[in-house]
């Protein structure tokens, strides 16, 4: 596939015998917003990880901008970011100081009309001075997405962006996603449990159990894939039955 | 290396050390509490041994006290910088930066430095105010001495930091346990020859004995060994060269047992 900027191939992860990644291939087109979804403990954080360069994986190969992620880290990092519900930014740092941070990281030309212009964009330029642990969990967020985008990256993994965020702000945050996606062609992998979000972003998603990949598709085929309404219930009968691969097809 | 990650590093823990009251107060406090004990005790020693008492005893102690305090400050800028991105949960954000393990370890040196540099000239000036004690009367013998126990504290540093790497938060005490696990060995308040004689092979193995001993031999107004610093400098190198390959060997390891990322999130 010529467009693909990621490329994963027969994944293995094990942690001390434990099987995390069992056998995981997939390619992630350049624009596409691709979902790892699946129930704790089928392995997608620990592929987020190895694709971010925090993991090294067992066997398998990944490949980023076509190039061998283990031997060119850095490189392919620079044209990557990340936001996670579960990292933080130092909560005794003002905002425009951990962007600044972040922006020297990345060595970002023109930091600090960049940092202005994502902060309007998320609506939150009045916290600029304030303190990173006195704003709200909503406010974090944004923050932590500010970040992410700084370096404009080209590939942007987002672990459970939207977790702590309530309804409007979630929803907001949803079509803002998508808003920059279209704009810029920024090529996204997507992990949440929130189905809602899955369905709205994601132009395809990969369901992941036990390490494997049992579906694959655009959200509406994986669900008339298992014959239900919605993808919240393919994630609970996915959840509860490990066998649910051989009833389906 | 770029210069740039490597400023962006250093101003986080420039911002990090600023804002916080604790944070700063930690450099002060207690060298100051040191300088304080020591400098009394000395005084009381020098009371209760009469004329016999040596006249420099004040400048062996004061000044061990002081350049021990370099090594250890130099060891806790390198260990507490990388603790201090695991306890704000932004050990991820720095590591799926496009930071490289020598910017990272460069950026902890450098902050090290600074702490080091405000709180020997705190403690100078104290010492010499409260006891009349100039740590300069050591000339530009002092740079040589200064330079060996910043490159020890630095390897120390990364030892530390890679056994927290390895081990988690549960090996955090390591931060502050690690120089004194080397103290009673490595002649600070006492000459070597004090030390078993089984012990003193392994004594001149820790570049540190040479530069205490070194240091001694100076304030005794017998000049700067050439053999003490050279045998210093050429043991940090080493223990330089070896701890970061040890780093380098942990990080690797970090990565393939999945402990950067839980490092980073828990």
């Amino acid at each position: 596939m010529n467009d693909a900027i990621v490329q994963v191939e027969h994944l293995r992860k094990e942690f001390s015998g434990t099987v995390a990644v069992a056998d995981v291939s997939f390619n992630v087109r350049k624009g596409e917003i691709v979902g790892l979804l699946g129930a704790n403990g089928a392995g997608k954080t620990t592929t987020i990880q190895i694709l971010l360069g925090l993991t090294t994986p067992t066997s398998g190969s990944v490949r980023v901008f076509g190039k061998d992620l283990e031997r060119h880290r850095c490189e392919i990092l620079q044209r990557c970011n990340f936001c996670s519900a579960y990292t933080a930014l130092p909560s005794n740092l003002k905002v425009r100081e951990n962007l600044r941070v972040s922006g020297g990281l990345y060595g970002v030309p023109d930091l600090f009309r960049k940092m202005d212009a994502l902060l309007s964009l998320f609506e939150i330029a009045h916290l600029k001075n304030k303190v990173t642990g006195q704003l709200s969990s909503g406010e974090s967020t944004r923050v932590n997405l500010c970040k992410a985008l700084l370096n404009d990256p080209e590939l942007l993994m987002l672990d459970e962006p939207t977790a702590s965020l309530d309804p409007n702000i979630a929803d907001k945050v949803r079509k803002l996603l998508r808003k920059i996606q279209r704009e810029q062609g920024i090529t996204m992998i997507y992990t949440s449990h929130n189905m809602r979000d899955v369905e709205e972003v994601c132009d395809r998603v990969l369901f992941l159990h036990k390490g494997l990949i049992i579906a694959e598709g655009t959200p509406q085929e994986v669900i008339t894939q298992f014959n239900h309404k919605t993808l919240e219930e393919v994630f609970i009968t996915v959840a509860r039955s490990g066998d649910l691969l051989e009833e389906t097809t | 290396m770029s210069w740039c990650r490597i400023q962006a590093l250093v101003l986080r823990y420039t911002y990090l050390y600023t804002r916080s009251v604790p944070r700063v107060t930690e450099i002060f406090f207690w060298p100051l509490m040191d300088l304080l004990v020591w400098g009394y005790v000395t005084l009381y020693l020098q009371r209760i041994g009469g004329v016999s008492a040596p006249a420099n005893v004040f400048m062996f102690l004061l000044g061990a006290m002081i350049f021990w305090d370099i090594l250890y400050r130099a060891q806790q800028g390198v260990t507490l910088s990388f603790l201090e991105d695991v306890w704000a949960r932004n050990l991820l954000n720095v590591f799926v930066a496009p930071v490289r393990i020598g910017e990272f370890v460069l950026a902890t040196y450098i902050v090290g430095l600074f702490r080091i540099t405000i709180t020997v000239a705190m403690l100078a000036g104290l010492a010499y105010a409260l006891y009349s004690f100039n740590i300069f009367s050591l000339g530009m013998s002092l740079l040589p001495f200064f330079a060996n126990l910043l490159l020890m504290g630095w390897a120390l540093g990364m030892v530390t930091t890679s056994l927290i790497m390895r081990w988690g938060q549960a090996a955090e005490a390591l931060a502050w346990g690690v120089p004194f696990l080397i103290q009673p060995i490595a002649a600070v308040f006492y000459p070597l020859d004090v030390l078993p004689r089984w012990v003193q092979p392994i004594a001149l193995c820790i570049p540190a004995t040479h530069v205490f001993e070194g240091m001694r031999q100076v304030l005794r107004g017998e000049g700067v060994s050439a053999a003490s610093l050279t045998a210093a400098f050429a043991l940090n190198a080493i223990y330089l060269v070896a701890a970061a390959l040890f780093f380098r060997y942990m990080f690797d390891v970090a990565r393939r047992k999945g402990l950067l990322a839980k490092l980073g999130t828990q």
